[in-house]
């Protein structure tokens, strides 16, 4: 099925629950990402890109890849516009479009590296698994 | 369009606020444009513990559809103490409508504060989709008295 | 039967525009007791009112209804058109099918359906009123005002000197209010104090004004133009007639590790302290929690070395009792606490500080004596970080939805005079918007960019961390989209403001509304900004909602004209919707009297006539000076011998049975 990319839009912000409009646009959730400087487009642009209808150009940002679910964001929104849903919402919709998986559990290697942070491989799942 | 919005479902509904706070509250969700089905209509009393039960019955046996009363937060009456008379006095009528077969969804109290007009506006939406989804109120009919 | 006109108001197209006003015109003139119809374009103007008082002549009409605005705009505008063309006032009804109908619904069908039914309730109710005379009751040539900050001085002082008595009460132990923590103002500059303390020395001399300090008000009753009002003067422990205010109590105090309140906590005072040099009355207070002598028994170092012989252990406290004809709250704001906002490092920093604690850094009374340094280590800082919006215009729970409209100001303020008496320092401010409304306010920030060069971005800051002894702070610039991580010496939050934490309880004593915020209600948004709903309670200061220095000032002044004006009246004229007791239904059996308020149900023995039987009863009697007309006592009445008049049960029920035809 194609979708105008105002149609994407609406349905990003119908994934994630978004109220795109509820932004003041204060930057704090750019101010708070840890990620920020490994993304192409940040956080709060994220929301006005959506408000705008651009979707395009955020299908193909390397910001969904990004993105570490950490929520930083959503915690200190002052208006309660949830960016990382949004970035999570994108990330899906292109996941949907390649169509299948990319991570099961039976993927995860047995040994894992030790250092690495459990909420990695939590986010790994959110990001790859749905 | 005559002949099908007669066939709709246009429940009546009747709201008594208090003039201190949730008419007050009414007029601000009035100057703010915040839209809710013309089916409440509001009556003005001086304090919430102005309503006889006697009111709300009489209301249901004119064919009301569901009756809202609206007073002053707990603890803010302009009166002092009247809200807490008329909570108690609703709780007793409500359970017993319930009993008569006014679902307790046709009957509500709520506090709405003199600058609460959103607040005002959203009850009367939420209160108007309530007794839509319950329909008319048909359970009181041999109380109803019908002029014919 | 009554002869009732029905005058339909278009508001211009206010209502016009949704409610065919021709129809309702139409339909209220087939309602039984109708004589005559009319619409106009505006009913409420001269034109409209004259309309009205000739059909009241022409047609000898008894009642009125107007389907207009609201009540609360118009009624008392009806009433006296209908009194000038020789009809009782109370014989007229509004049916509001402006802000309950036209400017809520959408649909000219849906709303001309409901104003007819509104225009048709509000024809029943009138068909069943009552001419209705109104009593005096008397005015109290005295006010109260409850906050000693400057909108409460202001208020006094003009009120005073407009020849009335006055009273201020302050929980305190000084008047002067958060002003009197502030270093300088804005948009001018001035030193806070020096504008402040003369006002301060005016009240308290001015011959009617008295001033109670450390007291609080317990308890209110009556209503406009007489409160009876408990003020609890708390017990000082020191004598206010015999100490001479020399402060070597003070000095000798041995115990000194008391958070100081005036100084936000940044240093410590003694048990027994004033809070300020300037403090008035320049008497101290013994702080009983952490007085060593109340806490064991032992000390009384005060006692000793008071000369004057003013410590007084024993001193207890004391009730005041005092009727005013109107009451003012000017019990102004606090900053809210910022135990939610963790990302900002101020609870684990010292050198992350609110922006009233930069106010007592800069003030050559306060903490550091006026030196600009940092409260871990005492060093000057070279950079300072001040961060717009802490907890204003918070959608989430952690903050306060509202804008504290105060802040972009008074950081233009702190900005400038840093760079100005510490050129090296570096400032930069965070901010979402830079809002200056106001005279000279927008060329007051501009001056702190353009000529003392204050670094301004566009961006919320996300983080502040505490590195090395240092403060990291983490923010993006929107405009250059860009990160921003910048090491930095102090930070400053512009704390949210919300009323003060007692307000809630005063407005409760005084049934004033009040909003979701805890600021409290005024009458009408527009045009009456400084009166409560309820007669008599004006309003005064922060306490009605976010303002500064000249809004306060100017608002106390509007508050003492309302006050002044209210007791310069003889007498009042009351309220005729009271309760009114049928001596042949009644029972006497109390049930009415105690749910009364305002103990305005006696019981008289009675003779009555009852179907020719004469016989003496015990009935209810209602004094209709003290009665405000809630209606408790009709519904509580088990033999429907209590009704209210102008919102009687047959009105009422007239008006259900009308919605409901």
């Amino acid at each position: 099925m194609h979708r105008t990319e105002q149609e994407q839009a609406e349905l990003l912000k119908e994934i994630s629950g978004v109220d795109t409009k509820k932004c003041m646009k204060c930057g704090k959730c750019s101010a708070s990402c840890p990620a920020y400087e490994e993304m192409d487009i940040r956080p709060h642009q994220f929301v006005s890109y959506v408000q705008n209808g651009d979707v395009k150009a955020l299908l193909k940002s390397k910001s969904i890849w990004k993105c570490l679910s950490c929520f930083a964001c959503v915690e200190r929104c002052p208006r309660d516009v949830k960016p990382a849903k949004l970035i999570e919402a994108v990330r899906l919709m292109v996941i949907r479009e390649r169509g299948g998986n990319y991570l099961t559990p039976d993927e995860v290697p047995e040994l894992l590296d030790e250092e690495l942070p459990q909420q990695l491989l939590a986010s790994a799942f959110r990001k790859y698994s749905k | 369009m005559q002949v099908e919005k007669t066939q709709e479902f246009r429940p009546k509904i009747v709201a008594f606020c208090c003039n201190w706070c949730s008419y007050a509250g009414a007029d601000l969700a009035g100057s703010s444009r915040l839209a809710y089905p013309a089916d409440v209509k509001i009556i003005r009393v001086p304090c919430s513990c102005r309503v006889n039960p006697m009111f709300i019955l009489r209301a249901f046996q004119r064919g009301a559809d569901g009756v809202i009363l609206c007073g002053c937060h707990p603890g803010d009456c302009h009166y002092t103490t009247g809200n807490y008379y008329a909570r108690r006095r609703m709780t007793l009528l409500f359970s017993m409508l319930d009993y008569l077969g006014v679902e307790n969804g046709r009957t509500r109290v709520e506090w709405v504060s003199a600058a609460e007009g959103v607040k005002f506006s959203t009850t009367m939406n939420e209160f108007v989709a309530k007794i839509h989804s319950l329909g008319e109120n048909v359970r009181l009919g041999d109380l109803r008295c019908k002029k014919d | 039967m009554q002869r009732i006109g029905v005058f339909v108001c278009h508001c211009g197209t206010n209502i016009a525009a949704t409610v065919d006003v021709a129809r309702v015109v139409e339909a209220a003139a087939k309602e039984p007791g109708v004589v005559h119809a009319e619409d106009y374009q505006y009913m409420c103007s001269e034109a409209g009112q004259l309309k009205i008082r000739e059909a009241i002549k022409e047609k000898n009409l008894t009642g009125i209804v107007v389907c207009s605005c609201s009540p609360r705009m118009h009624e008392n505008t009806f009433r006296q058109a209908a009194e000038r063309a020789g009809i009782n006032p109370y014989m007229v009804e509004i049916a509001n099918i402006r802000e309950h109908c036209s400017w809520i619904h959408k649909d000219i069908e849906e709303a001309t359906e409901k104003a007819v039914i509104l225009a048709r309730a509000a024809i029943a109710k009138v068909t069943l009123n009552a001419p209705l005379q109104s009593g005096t009751s008397r005015v109290v040539k005295r006010a109260l005002v409850i906050g000693g900050g400057i909108a409460g001085i202001q208020t006094a002082l003009d009120i005073a000197d407009a020849g009335y008595e006055v009273d201020i009460v302050e929980k305190t132990p000084s008047i002067g209010g958060r002003m009197s923590q502030l270093d300088k103002t804005f948009p001018t500059l001035d030193c806070s104090a020096c504008i402040l303390t003369p006002k301060m020395v005016e009240a308290a001399a001015h011959d009617k004004i008295t001033i109670y300090t450390y007291s609080e008000v317990e308890k209110v009753s009556g209503f406009v133009g007489d409160f009876q009002v408990d003020i609890r003067k708390k017990a000082r422990s020191v004598d206010m007639s015999k100490c001479t205010g020399c402060g070597v109590c003070q000095e000798k105090c041995p115990s000194k590790k008391t958070p100081n309140e005036f100084n936000r906590g940044l240093n410590t005072r003694s048990a027994i302290y004033t809070p300020f040099a300037q403090a008035i009355p320049n008497v101290p207070v013994i702080d009983r929690e952490n007085c060593i002598k109340f806490k064991t028994g032992k000390c009384g170092v005060c006692s000793k070395v008071c000369q004057a012989g003013a410590i007084d252990y024993e001193q207890k406290d004391e009730i005041v009792t005092q009727n005013y004809g109107a009451i003012v709250v000017a019990t102004g704001f606090d900053t809210i606490k910022l135990d939610k906002f963790d990302e900002y490092s101020y609870s684990t920093s010292p050198d992350v500080i609110t922006s009233l604690e930069l106010e007592r850094i800069m003030n050559a009374a306060g903490p550091t004596k006026g030196h600009l340094e940092r409260m871990s280590d005492h060093k000057p800082p070279k950079s300072m970080v001040f961060i717009q919006c802490v907890g204003s215009r918070c959608a989430d729970k952690r903050g306060k939805s509202y804008c504290s409209k105060i802040c972009c100001m008074y950081t233009a303020k702190h900005a400038m005079l840093i760079r100005d008496k510490y050129p090296d320092v570096e400032v930069t401010v965070f901010y979402i918007d830079v809002r200056t409304p106001g005279k000279n306010f927008d060329e007051f920030y501009r001056r702190a960019v353009e000529e003392y060069g204050v670094n301004y971005i566009k961006g919320q800051v996300g983080k502040v961390a505490e590195k090395g002894g240092k403060l990291l702070v983490q923010g993006v610039d929107l405009i250059d989209n860009k990160r921003i991580l910048m090491e930095t010496d102090m930070v400053v939050l512009a704390t949210a403001i919300e009323p003060n934490p007692d307000v809630r309880k005063i407005a409760t004593m005084l049934t004033a509304s009040i909003d979701t915020n805890n600021f409290l209600t005024e009458s009408h948004a527009k045009l009456r900004p400084v009166e409560s709903p309820t007669a008599g309670i004006f309003l005064s200061g922060v306490c009605q909602g976010p303002k500064d220095i000249p809004e306060t000032v100017a608002q106390a002044g509007a508050a003492a004209v309302k006050v002044v004006g209210l007791l310069a009246k003889d007498h009042l004229v009351t309220n005729p919707c009271t309760a009114k007791s049928d001596e042949l239904l009644c029972n006497g059996c109390s049930s009415c009297e105690k749910v009364c308020p305002y103990g305005a149900i006696s019981y008289e023995e009675k003779e009555v006539n009852d179907h020719g039987i004469r016989e003496t009863r015990r009935v209810a009697v209602v004094n209709s000076a003290l009665c405000q007309g809630c209606g408790a006592c009709t519904v509580a009445c088990p033999s429907g011998a209590m009704d209210l008049q102008g919102f009687s049960n047959r009105q009422i029920l007239a008006e259900v049975d009308a919605i409901c035809r």
